[in-house]
Parts: C-alpha cells; sequence; structure tokens
C-alpha cells in the first residue's frame, strides 16, 4: 500500500459531479502531480485531502491506515489563492499560522529564522504583507507551508507569480524536500515543472480520471513513433530514400550549421530502417526517439476525452 | 483547546493594537464627558460677561413714567451676570436712542396696562442680541410671578398670603415590594441610567458585531481561510473570532469608565471651578431626554445643592446589581448577534453584499431603540415585559427597565432565555459559516442559506 491513497472518490455538488470515482495512490518520497483542465475537480480533490470538504464516498488511507482528522497535522498545504493577514506583520502572522499547526513558540521561532535566513528575508519580519510583492508574500507562504515539518505536501500552483531565479529557487527547494523523503503532491499547469518534477501524475477531466501512471510511461504510452535526425548530406537524396512509410515532419538547420529532420514512422516500422538508410547519404551527428512533451500529452488526452464523449 | 486560544488572542491583540481602537478608547470618553460637561459649560460660557438690563415703563397712555410712579421696580431679581437697572422719564425715542449705545445689553419696556389686559400680555425687550433662553425665562417668570400678585391684591388678598402662595410639590413613589411600599428614590436618575446603558448596549453589539463579519469577510476575500481551516475547525475559529472581539469590547469599555471617570473629575476640579455643583452634574443625563426641565434648573440656585438629598438619589439605584446585568446582557447580546454577523460574513464575497441580509438583523436592533423609550417611561408595562423577554431585544429593554426593580423572577427568565437562544443560533450559525466561508463567486440567497443549516 502507498504512502497516501484515495479510493473511488466521489463529490457530488448540487447537480453537478464534481469527482466521480477518482483514485490515487501516492508512493512515500515522490512527487505526485495533479493534472487538469480548469474546473476539472483538482481543488475539490486537494481539499478533499485537506479535509477541508468531506467526499460522498470513497476512502482515503494515509500511512496505510484510515484517514483521521488528527493526520491534518502532517499535511502542509499551500493553497492556490494565496492569502495572509494583509495588515499583520510577516513573522507575527507566520508564528500565529504555525502555533495553529501546534508547533511551540520557542519550536516555531527557531525554525522561521532558520527558513528565513535561507530565503534571505530576515529583514521583512516586521514588514506587513500589504507591503510586499505578491511574490515575496508567495515565498512567506511558503515557509508557513512546510514549517511544521509535514510528511505530506500538498502544493497547489506553487510556481505561479514567481520570476525565474525565484521558481528556480523553489523547485530546488521542493526536490530537497523529496530527497529528505517528503510526499510532495503538485497541482499546476505548468507542465515543464510536471516534467522536470514529477514522479508520477494523475489527469482528471471533467470529473473522472483519464491518466495515470509514472511520467516516463505516460509520455512512453502517449509516444508517436517520431525520431529526430542530425545529419551533414544531400537533403532531397535522404527524402528520396525515406519515401513511402516515412512522413518528414520538419526539416532545418541546427545551430551548427548541420541539417535535421523530424521523421514519424507508420507503427509496424522500426527506428533502426531510417539509420539504415541515412547512413547511405552521409555522416549522422545524433539519432534519437522523440518522446511527446507533458503539454502534447495533456492537450492529446483531454481531446481525446472530449471528443469521445461527443 | 490550545488553538482557540491562540485565535482568540489573536484577534485581541491585533484589533488592541490598532491605531483606530487606541484613538477611540481616548476619543469615546472625551465625547462621553463632552455630552455631560458642554452643556453645563455652555451655559456658564454665554453668562461670561455681565448683562445689564434697563427696565423703562411707559403709562396706559403709552407717556413716560416718571421714577417715582415706577410700578416695577425690584421685580427683577438680580443675579451674579444680570443687572437691572431702573430708569423713569425716558421717551420711546430716547429708549431707542439709548439701545444703540455700549453698556447695556437691552432696554425692557413694560406698559402699565399688561396688568389688566387679559392673560396673554406682551412686553418688548429692545436689544442689540438676543436674550438668552435663561434670561427670557428669568424676565417673564417675574413679570407673570408679580402681575398674578397684583391682581390677586385687586381682589384684597393680603400680603401675608401672598408670600405664601407658592407650593413646590414632589412626587415620591412608595412602591409594594416584599417590605411593603418603599421609597423608589429618584426616578429621573433611574431613566437616565437606563437610557444610557441600554444605549452603550446597542452601541456596542453594532460596533463590535460589525466587527466580526468584518472580519470573518476579510478571511474570506483573503483566502486565508483555506490555510487555517485546515489548522482549526471552522467552529472554533469562529468563536475564537467572537470571543476576542467581545474582549476588546469589554477593555474598551473598561477603559472608557476609567477614562471617563477621571476626565469628569478632572473637569469639575479645574476647568469649572466652583461653578459646577454636583446637583447640576447629576441633572445633565437627564436633560438628554426631558429638555423642559431646564426651566427648573436654570430657576435653581446652586448654593441650595442639598449633598444628602444627591446620594440618597444614587443609593436608590443598586449599581452592582445593574453592572451585573449589564455585563451580562452586553456579553449576551454581543454573543448572539455576533453569531449571526459571522455567519453573514461567511455568506458573502465582499463587504458591500453584506447589505442583504444585514436587514433581518438590524431591524430588531431598531425596534428596540424605539421600544426603549416606552420602557423607560413605563418599566413595568406588558410593551416592556414582553420585549425584554424576547431574546433579539432583550439585552436592550432589560437594560432600559433594570433600574427600576424588575422582578427577579423576569430577569432570570429574560436571562435564561437569552442563553438558550445565544447556544442554538450559535450552533446554527456554525452551520452557515462553515459552508459559507469556502464557498465562492456564488450569488447567495435566504434560501441558499438555509439550505446550508441542513448539511451535515
Amino acid at each position: 500500500m502507498s504512502f497516501f491513497e484515495a479510493h473511488n472518490i466521489c463529490k457530488q455538488y448540487a447537480n453537478q459531479a464534481a469527482l466521480s470515482d477518482v483514485s490515487i495512490h501516492v508512493p512515500q518520497g515522490t512527487i505526485y502531480g495533479l493534472l487538469g483542465p480548469n474546473g476539472a475537480g483538482k481543488t475539490t480533490l486537494i481539499r478533499i485531502i485537506n479535509r477541508i470538504t468531506a467526499p460522498d464516498q470513497g476512502e482515503i488511507y494515509f500511512r496505510e491506515k484510515p484517514f483521521r482528522a488528527d493526520d491534518i497535522a502532517q499535511i502542509g498545504y499551500l493553497p492556490e489563492e494565496r492569502g495572509l493577514y494583509k495588515k499583520m506583520k510577516v513573522g507575527e502572522q507566520a508564528l500565529y499560522l504555525s502555533r495553529l499547526k501546534g508547533l511551540s513558540k520557542a519550536e516555531a521561532k527557531e525554525r522561521l529564522a532558520y527558513w528565513f535566513e535561507k530565503f534571505e528575508i530576515t529583514s521583512w519580519w516586521n514588514k506587513k504583507i500589504e507591503e510586499l510583492s505578491k511574490g515575496m508574500a508567495q515565498k512567506v507562504q511558503f515557509i508557513i507551508t512546510i514549517l511544521h515539518n509535514p510528511e505530506l505536501i500538498i502544493l497547489d500552483e506553487p510556481f505561479s507569480g514567481f520570476d525565474p531565479v525565484n521558481a528556480k529557487m523553489l523547485k530546488q527547494e521542493v526536490v530537497n524536500l523529496k530527497k529528505q523523503g517528503k510526499t510532495i503532491i503538485l497541482s499546476t499547469h505548468d507542465m515543464g515543472s510536471v516534467e522536470e518534477l514529477c514522479d508520477n501524475i494523475t489527469l482528471i477531466n471533467k470529473a473522472e480520471t483519464i491518466l495515470e501512471g509514472k511520467v516516463s510511461d505516460i509520455r512512453q504510452q502517449y509516444k508517436s513513433n517520431k525520431f529526430e535526425l542530425v545529419y551533414s548530406g544531400n537533403e532531397s537524396e535522404l527524402f528520396q530514400r525515406l519515401n513511402g512509410s516515412y512522413h518528414i515532419e520538419e526539416t532545418g538547420k541546427t545551430e551548427e550549421g548541420k541539417n535535421y529532420a523530424l521523421i514519424t514512422l507508420e507503427s509496424d516500422h522500426h527506428g533502426n530502417d531510417i539509420l539504415k538508410k541515412a547512413i547511405e547519404v552521409g555522416e549522422i551527428h545524433s539519432f534519437k526517439e522523440v518522446l511527446p512533451s507533458m503539454n502534447e500529452v495533456f492537450i492529446a488526452a483531454v481531446k481525446h476525452t472530449n471528443t469521445q464523449e461527443q | 483547546m490550545s488553538k482557540v486560544k491562540h485565535i482568540i488572542s489573536r484577534e485581541y491583540i491585533t484589533r488592541v493594537r490598532k491605531k483606530s481602537f487606541i484613538i477611540m478608547t481616548i476619543l469615546g470618553p472625551i465625547l462621553f464627558a463632552g455630552m455631560m460637561i458642554v452643556p453645563i459649560w455652555l451655559t456658564q460660557l454665554e453668562d461670561s460677561d455681565e448683562k445689564k438690563i434697563v427696565v423703562v415703563e411707559f403709562d396706559h397712555f403709552g407717556r413716560p413714567v416718571p421714577d417715582s410712579l415706577m410700578q416695577f421696580r425690584g421685580v427683577f431679581t438680580e443675579k451674579p451676570l444680570l443687572k437691572f437697572e431702573y430708569h423713569g422719564n425716558l421717551t420711546r425715542m430716547q429708549v431707542e436712542e439709548m439701545a444703540k449705545l455700549p453698556g447695556y445689553f437691552g432696554f425692557l419696556i413694560i406698559k402699565h396696562n399688561v396688568v389688566f389686559s387679559g392673560q396673554n400680555v406682551s412686553v418688548e425687550i429692545l436689544a442689540k442680541k438676543q436674550p438668552s433662553l435663561g434670561t427670557e425665562l428669568h424676565i417673564t417668570r417675574a413679570l407673570e410671578e408679580d402681575i398674578k400678585n397684583r391682581k390677586l391684591l385687586t381682589h384684597n388678598v393680603p400680603t401675608r398670603v401672598l408670600q405664601n402662595l407658592h407650593t413646590d410639590v414632589t412626587l415620591v413613589t412608595k412602591k409594594l415590594d416584599k417590605e411593603g411600599f418603599t421609597d423608589q428614590g429618584n426616578q429621573d436618575v433611574k431613566r437616565a441610567v437606563g437610557y444610557i446603558s441600554s444605549l452603550m448596549i446597542y452601541m456596542f453589539i453594532f460596533f463590535f458585531g460589525a466587527q466580526v463579519m468584518r472580519g470573518v469577510v476579510e478571511e474570506k476575500t483573503n483566502r486565508i481561510i483555506e490555510v487555517i481551516i485546515t489548522s482549526v475547525k471552522p467552529f472554533q475559529l469562529m468563536l475564537g473570532k467572537i470571543v476576542g472581539i467581545g474582549l476588546v469590547g469589554l477593555t474598551q469599555f473598561a477603559a472608557w469608565i476609567v477614562l471617563t471617570i477621571a476626565i469628569v473629575t478632572f473637569a469639575q476640579g479645574f476647568l469649572l471651578q466652583g461653578g459646577l455643583s454636583a446637583e447640576q452634574a447629576q441633572q445633565v443625563p437627564t436633560e438628554l431626554f426631558e429638555t423642559n426641565d431646564l426651566n427648573r434648573e436654570i430657576e435653581q440656585p446652586a448654593a441650595d445643592v442639598d449633598v444628602t438629598k444627591v446620594m440618597d438619589m444614587i443609593a436608590s439605584i443598586n449599581i452592582p446589581k445593574i453592572l451585573v446585568m449589564f455585563l451580562f446582557y452586553f456579553l449576551g447580546g454581543y454573543l448572539l448577534y455576533g453569531a449571526m454577523f459571522a455567519a453573514i460574513g461567511s455568506a458573502v464575497d465582499n463587504e458591500t453584499d453584506t447589505q442583504q441580509f444585514m436587514l433581518p438583523i438590524t431591524i430588531p436592533l431598531i425596534v428596540s431603540i424605539i421600544v426603549m423609550a416606552n420602557a423607560i417611561s413605563n418599566p413595568s408595562g406588558q410593551v416592556a415585559f414582553w420585549f425584554s423577554m424576547i431574546p433579539f431585544t432583550s439585552p436592550i429593554i432589560m437594560m432600559a427597565r433594570s433600574p427600576f426593580d424588575v422582578p427577579q423572577e423576569q430577569i432570570y427568565a429574560s436571562m435564561a432565555i437569552l442563553i438558550a437562544t445565544f447556544i442554538l443560533f450559535t450552533w446554527l450559525s456554525g452551520k452557515i459559516y462553515r459552508t459559507g466561508i469556502l464557498m465562492y463567486g456564488k450569488k447567495v440567497t435566504f434560501r441558499e442559506i438555509i439550505k446550508w443549516m441542513r448539511y451535515k
């Protein structure tokens, strides 16, 4: 059994299903991506995991035991809509929220000092939140989320609103947390960071799971027999030889002035066939299979289910 | 439970530290003390320079009267800042000329026919400025008294009788209670106490209830609610907020009492040295709703103050009992309304949307204020009784009745009903609150809210 499991979760709002029969399995020490178009039901699922709302049906297991109210203390949650008391000072606010999580005052102060130093924001302690920029406030909120050393961390769009430098720093922190053995559920629309960080994902569309598994497996599953060839030689000669079951999707020059081509094969053909023919044309510099980006997987999967319904 | 403690202390400390709280705490008593002191101070202020009024008389034909034939000499008693001179042999023209000169406040022209010209006569005063109400009353009363005596004299009533004609009557109520018919003390003071304490409860409920609502709306629009809800139960948060703000109210109230006493004492000692008698200080609150008492007060010479009488008035009120009742009804009323305000705050997305839901809360409060006037003038009547039982109006109405010896069993019944209603409404509000705080972008209706109460 995994570290965190949700089985067959159903949640109905007035006249619309928010989640129907959604299950997730989050192994310990991994980053789990929760993906889906807007309004798919991700936030509802996160709220259920946080015990903010209760599911109509389904079971949740935390550390191999039925999920209990006390377990919430082991969860850190960064909501998508960030919010702090605008008029309250940064330090006091952080102290208050971590004490609500059950930390003692001394403990909370010590950890806050550590994190404020690490994020280089010690000088903000006496500033009010309204004096900070959105990104700055977000840093504070991230610290508050993980301050009570939770085993399960739920981050809803953690990188939005950050500049590239800070986004990179935050990603590094997420990876560090994973290295420490923490389990992270990441909900995001930024497919780049999914590829970069996530081990497993679930893709929810219209309240239902449409894709689940390891990121690498999913990309394999969605691959379209596409290859990238970089070579020196006559372009038209290559194309003549590759006629028939090969589709040349794109051609051009690399930065070093070499030719490259993106080639798609029909399913019964193999990449080696391209190589055999290309060798005869000229020198080959590189040849690799192109896996679909998570972005492409996302679009393809969502489109697929949407057309199925129609 | 310790989490609720943290919430209470945050709600309390952030508010108490606010500039607006400190300003209100300092300003409040100045305003209250001002309400008490300024009217007295003003009456003194207008009399600060001496006014000299010249009395001139004309005979039945409008001719000047020589000194020897003046009839109203000495009719007007002098006051420290109001002097009267009597001049004979002045024609109307001369009077009008002299009235323009400095040194005189005005010329009072009395025609001799005022005595026998029926029951409505008028007398002229030629003045550069409008005489104060006090001055006007002083003159007309003295004349009325004098004319009455002259009329009586024509009927051969002896002077000796005239001197004893006037009698002051005070109505002393002795009400039936366990010890038989006992003295009920001064009703005016009781009315004043009832009025002020119920008005304060009204203001506190509104002011601090609205703060609860604003706090809830703030947390909701901030979205900090989602973070807090993962640490504490919604009900704990709601309760912590209501209690924390209630403590702010109590703090402010305590500070106001201390400061008001300090300011009034200071003002009595220094600002109005010797001018402000204990009697006057006692009567000012009464003025708030009994302006016709003004006459009596102006007439009453400050030197006549009977200190023991004042002490008796205060002693006739059971101050500890009223304080306990005030605290109870303040807390009970605030908690009941605070829970409702919290529910409203949770149901809306921003403060401007609160209007439609505020109405059902403000109506009973406003009704209370209207009924209060009745409860004060007739504290043991049916209206006062029923409205001091209804929990939505009882904090204000029972306070208005509190100085008037309300039967003990009525107080207990009213308190019990208030407590029961408060518990019921906190429970219901908790249910609305729990659903409401996580609901965004939805136009909420009353029907919707009632549905939330039924969610498990």
